[in-house]
């Protein structure tokens, strides 16, 4: 088994190199004069020389990755102009309150989808599935930035049980019970379309999994049926399902770039949207980066889960 | 099995190009919630359309006077925003840029990702790996992101959105269709086309482009609501739509500023969106359900714990026969599919007795396992019905009595063996777990002695180092190996009955011996009863006492296998006899019988073998045959029987 997780450490290492490739390529496709670009259009000729001589804009395009992905290694992300930062500070720094908010909103969607797709399949065609397949389907259909709106105008306006914006209270904040509460509705509403997709995927793959031979032969034996239910067939749904969480967490973190601007919170999604409109490139880059490291690392982690409980993948 | 049911994992067929266009409609517009998301989006659809000619004010001119109207205010149903323009105007001007913008992105991403699909999946080789690794490199990023990173370079602006979410849906069309158009291009009718000289563009878009276009539009209609969101959703972070231009996103955008003071600003186009996307969805899983019925989720049934029993009359107090252990007496099962009733059982009786190995051979679709399921309420409900009998074990009707005393016999009273081990043990479980929650279902003892019993077991049915195996998973042993594990599963108990279902059928024949002098040998030891399905002779000589022949949902004769097997008196029971290939007789004929069993839900009046008989006569198909007795302790249902003079082999 360990064998197993070593071989797939290793097999990520070339996607991380194909993603320093395509983000490399990106910022290297950018129309016009890159410095000029990134430094926007009031900057110097003596800035946008030096910063071409810098990123070694002069070279070629080969021998500038490099240089980049050397820097890379350095923990060199470049500098960024509108916060006059090195990014790799400021990435890091956002990128942990990213985590925090799409790591509960992953937790959040994949025990509620979990929950909901099981419930569903064993009381298939009553009451019950009938509300879910249809909470589900309006899951997956509403635009998330306008449900965090609606939420912010219940929950936090009216009802005032939970704050608007922000990751901790300003006056008099900071403990985690303070970012519990200042979590709950962002997270929630991040885990919403995710929840959807997981929760239709469980139903599915249950009755699929309800219909094989060996869950005949686990009645047949006189196993409880709640056994057969909980114990034989959701762990071969779980199988099928582990992946998807994986992919729902590249859908998750992405997200995070609507709900982090709906909320206020100081995470990489919102940095993004922010360096996007002044141009601040350096930094989309590092965060782009980041995000797409992370999900690489998250689906890793979703192969290595279902290679636990499946023992023919090993 | 119900063979209705079992028609899953069909590869695609060449489309029929000149039909099924109306009928799909039909089917389509069968869906209730389907037909629901077409008329909305229709609705939508068409008043975007029409707003150049419907009498609303210019959606752009901004009046400060008359800023922040509430809904239905006057002169403004849905009042006015910021800069008092009406928000019924913008709304519905918005929905056509969304619209526009979506379909657009759909069309592109369609475009591109079908054409990457096709080739890679056409061409095969370096071409394939080459296309689908960066297909892969695009997916490793998450989907958002890589929009953004798009956005980022080209800059904030409608188009540029638009161009974004295209790029990042490519992957979608992409992969859904270079699984298909892979397997097309190894199809007869591709071969054909090649040899007949079409050049590669013509086969693709020709032969291969018009089977895959299904799927091109079950893709089409799954993301276009998805794009439409994802392109409002970057116009609301200001990277899409500039102003005056707005979509609905933008308008959301703008009106997040002024939430608390006029919500209604925000909430009306973040309503539309909902209302636009769900009713996309709703149209496209009924696009997806027409136009592939396998994915359809409705198809997928959960099957009960036990088989529901619906007998139109109770029977009344039935003497078990002397000396019978199982006694079945006319066993009706049922599946129901719509309104077709496929009667797969049609009155059976089957008596076995302590250590006696009852047979009840028949080709695949006669109904035998249905029959042998039905006993233990195995029979996948829905569609399987026990419509009528009883079937006493001990004296007990089995089709009376509650679901816990049904869970708390099955594995111990009466066992099962099934046909393939490899699909019948759980993949996920090691076979001591399995064969520990086998006995620990009926007998509460700590888990150690459990693995004891457990070890026991597998020493009992020869398996080498018991110990060591059971922390073996099911992939790990070889086929014999897994059957010994199930045989031995059904020993966890004290069994008196064993329903071996084709147990043999899956596995070599060398090891077929083996695992039959297994049985043979345990149900003499310990006196157990055997009811044996199979479609081979050879193997009911080796092990059954008695033997019935099953033809389309009903025995055609029973009796003593050594009688049987020596002079049949079936038409049908002779030539299932002549299947069996004797060793040192290679000149016997091996063909299988001509002709197909009738399908069980119009079975006809008379004999319902007749149709493939050599020996049938007008009065076969008159009226129905029924089973009589014929010698000592025999019985067939024909009115032609083979009798003694006219020999056989």
């Amino acid at each position: 088994m360990s064998a197993y997780i070593a071989k797939r450490l290793l097999a990520a290492i070339p996607v991380l190199f194909g993603l320093t490739i395509i983000v490399f390529l990106i910022m290297a496709m950018i129309p016009g004069d890159p410095a000029t670009a990134i430094l926007g259009s009031y900057a110097t000729p003596e800035n946008v020389e030096k910063l071409n001589r810098d990123l070694g804009l002069d070279k070629p395009l080969f021998q500038q990755y490099f240089i980049w992905l050397t820097n890379l290694f350095h923990g060199d992300l470049g500098r960024s102009y509108t916060l006059n930062r090195p990014v790799l500070d400021e990435v890091l720094e956002r990128f942990s309150a990213t985590l925090i908010l799409a790591g509960t909103a992953l937790v959040l969607c994949s025990v509620l989808g979990l929950v909901a797709g099981v419930v569903s399949a064993v009381r298939q065609f009553s009451w019950v599935d009938k509300t879910i397949t249809l909470v589900v389907l309006i899951g997956i259909s509403v635009p998330s930035f306008w449900l965090g709106l609606l939420l912010i105008l219940v929950f936090a306006v009216d009802l005032g049980w939970f704050p608007a914006s922000g990751m901790y209270a300003i006056y008099g904040g900071g403990g985690p019970l303070d970012l519990l509460h200042h979590l709950f509705l962002p997270a929630l509403t991040l885990a919403v379309v995710a929840t959807g997709v997981i929760a239709r995927l469980t139903r599915t793959a249950m009755l699929e999994v309800l219909r094989q031979d060996y869950i005949r032969t686990a009645r047949a034996k006189g196993v409880t049926e709640n056994r057969v239910i909980y114990r034989h067939a959701f762990k071969a749904a779980l199988v099928t399902v582990i992946p998807v969480i994986g992919i729902q967490a590249g859908f998750v973190l992405g997200g995070a770039v609507y709900i982090e601007t709906v909320f206020q919170w100081p995470g990489i999604g919102s940095m993004l949207v922010k360096a996007i409109s002044t141009r601040d490139l350096l930094l989309v880059q590092g965060g782009v980066l980041v995000v797409a490291a992370a999900y690489v690392l998250f689906n890793l982690a979703a192969d290595v889960l279902q290679t636990v409980l499946d023992p023919r993948l090993r | 099995m119900a063979e209705a049911n079992t028609a899953t994992g069909n590869p695609p067929r060449p489309v029929n190009r000149s039909s099924g266009r109306p009928d799909n409609l039909r089917l389509l517009l069968n869906n209730k919630l389907a037909t629901a998301g077409l008329a909305i989006f229709a609705l939508i659809v068409l008043t975007a359309l029409a707003a150049p000619l419907l009498p609303l004010p210019d959606p752009d001119v901004t009046a400060p006077a008359d800023r922040l109207f509430r809904p239905l205010s006057e002169g403004h149903l849905l009042g006015t925003d910021a800069l008092g323009r009406d928000i019924l105007s913008r709304l519905i001007w918005g929905t056509r840029v969304s619209l526009a913008v979506g379909i657009s992105a759909t069309l592109i991403a369609a475009f591109f990702g079908s054409l990457i699909g096709l080739v890679a999946g056409y061409a095969g080789g370096r071409v394939d790996t080459f296309l689908m690794r960066g297909i892969d490199m695009v997916m490793a990023f998450p989907y958002i992101l890589l929009a953004l990173a798009i956005v980022a370079v080209l800059g904030p602006g409608l188009l540029n959105a638009l161009y974004a979410i295209a790029v990042v849906n490519i992957p979608f069309f992409a992969r859904n269709i270079r699984g298909i158009a892979l397997g097309l291009s190894r199809r007869e009718f591709v071969d054909a086309a090649r040899l007949s000289g079409e050049s590669n563009a013509q086969i693709l878009f020709i032969e291969v482009l018009p089977n895959v276009l299904p799927v091109i539009i079950i893709t089409m209609s799954t993301t276009v609501g998805w794009m439409i969101l994802e392109t409002a959703g970057l116009s609301f972070l200001g990277l899409g739509a500039q102003p005056p231009q707005a979509d609905l996103g933008s308008m959301l955008g703008d009106g997040r500023k002024i939430l608390f003071t006029a919500p209604h600003v925000s909430i009306i186009p973040g309503l539309m969106i909902f209302a636009l996307v769900m009713s996309i969805n709703l149209l496209g899983d009924g696009v997806r359900d027409v136009l592939d019925p396998r994915l359809k989720s409705g198809a997928l049934t959960r099957p009960l714990a036990r088989t529901a029993v619906i007998r139109d009359i109770a029977p009344g107090d039935i003497e078990p026969s002397p000396g019978a252990v199982l006694d079945v007496r006319g066993l009706k099962t049922e599946f129901r599919f719509g309104g077709e009733v496929f009667k797969a059982v049609g009155g059976v009786d089957m008596r076995v007795g302590r250590g006696e190995c009852l047979g009840i051979v028949g080709e695949s679709g006669s109904g035998k396992t249905v029959a042998a399921m039905s006993i233990m309420g195995l029979v996948p409900t829905p569609p399987g019905r026990i419509a009528g009998g009883v079937a006493l074990l001990e004296g007990e009707d089995l089709f009376a009595v509650s679901d816990e005393r049904i869970r708390q016999l099955r594995g111990s009273a009466v066992s099962h063996v099934f046909q393939d081990p490899l699909s019948t043990l759980h993949p996920l479980f090691t076979v001591g777990d399995q064969l520990i929650e086998a006995i620990q279902s009926h007998r509460s003892m700590p888990k150690s002695r459990a693995t004891e019993r457990a070890v026991e077991l597998l020493n009992l049915v020869r398996i080498p180092n018991p110990a060591e195996r059971l922390k073996s998973y099911p992939h790990e042993l070889s086929g014999g190996m897994r059957q010994r594990v199930c045989i031995a599963m059904a020993l966890a108990d004290d069994a008196r009955i064993i329903i071996a279902d084709e147990p043999t059928t899956a596995l070599d024949v060398t090891v077929q011996a083996q695992v039959l002098a297994l049985l043979d040998k345990l149900r003499r030891e310990r006196d157990v009863g055997i009811l044996f399905i199979t479609h081979d002779f050879g193997v009911v000589s080796a092990i059954c006492d008695r033997v019935a022949v099953m033809y389309a949902g009903q025995f055609v004769e029973t009796g003593a296998t050594g009688e049987i097997l020596k002079s049949p008196a079936h038409p049908y029971t002779a030539k299932l006899i002549d299947c069996v290939p004797v060793l040192g007789q290679p000149e016997r004929r091996l063909d299988a019988i001509e002709g197909r069993p009738p399908v069980v839900n119009n079975l006809p009046i008379g004999c319902a073998f007749a149709e493939r008989c050599p020996r049938a006569q007008d009065d076969c198909r008159a009226a129905p045959i029924p089973l009589t007795e014929f010698g000592q302790g025999r019985a067939v249902r024909c009115i032609h029987p083979i009798l003694m003079e006219a020999g056989h082999g």
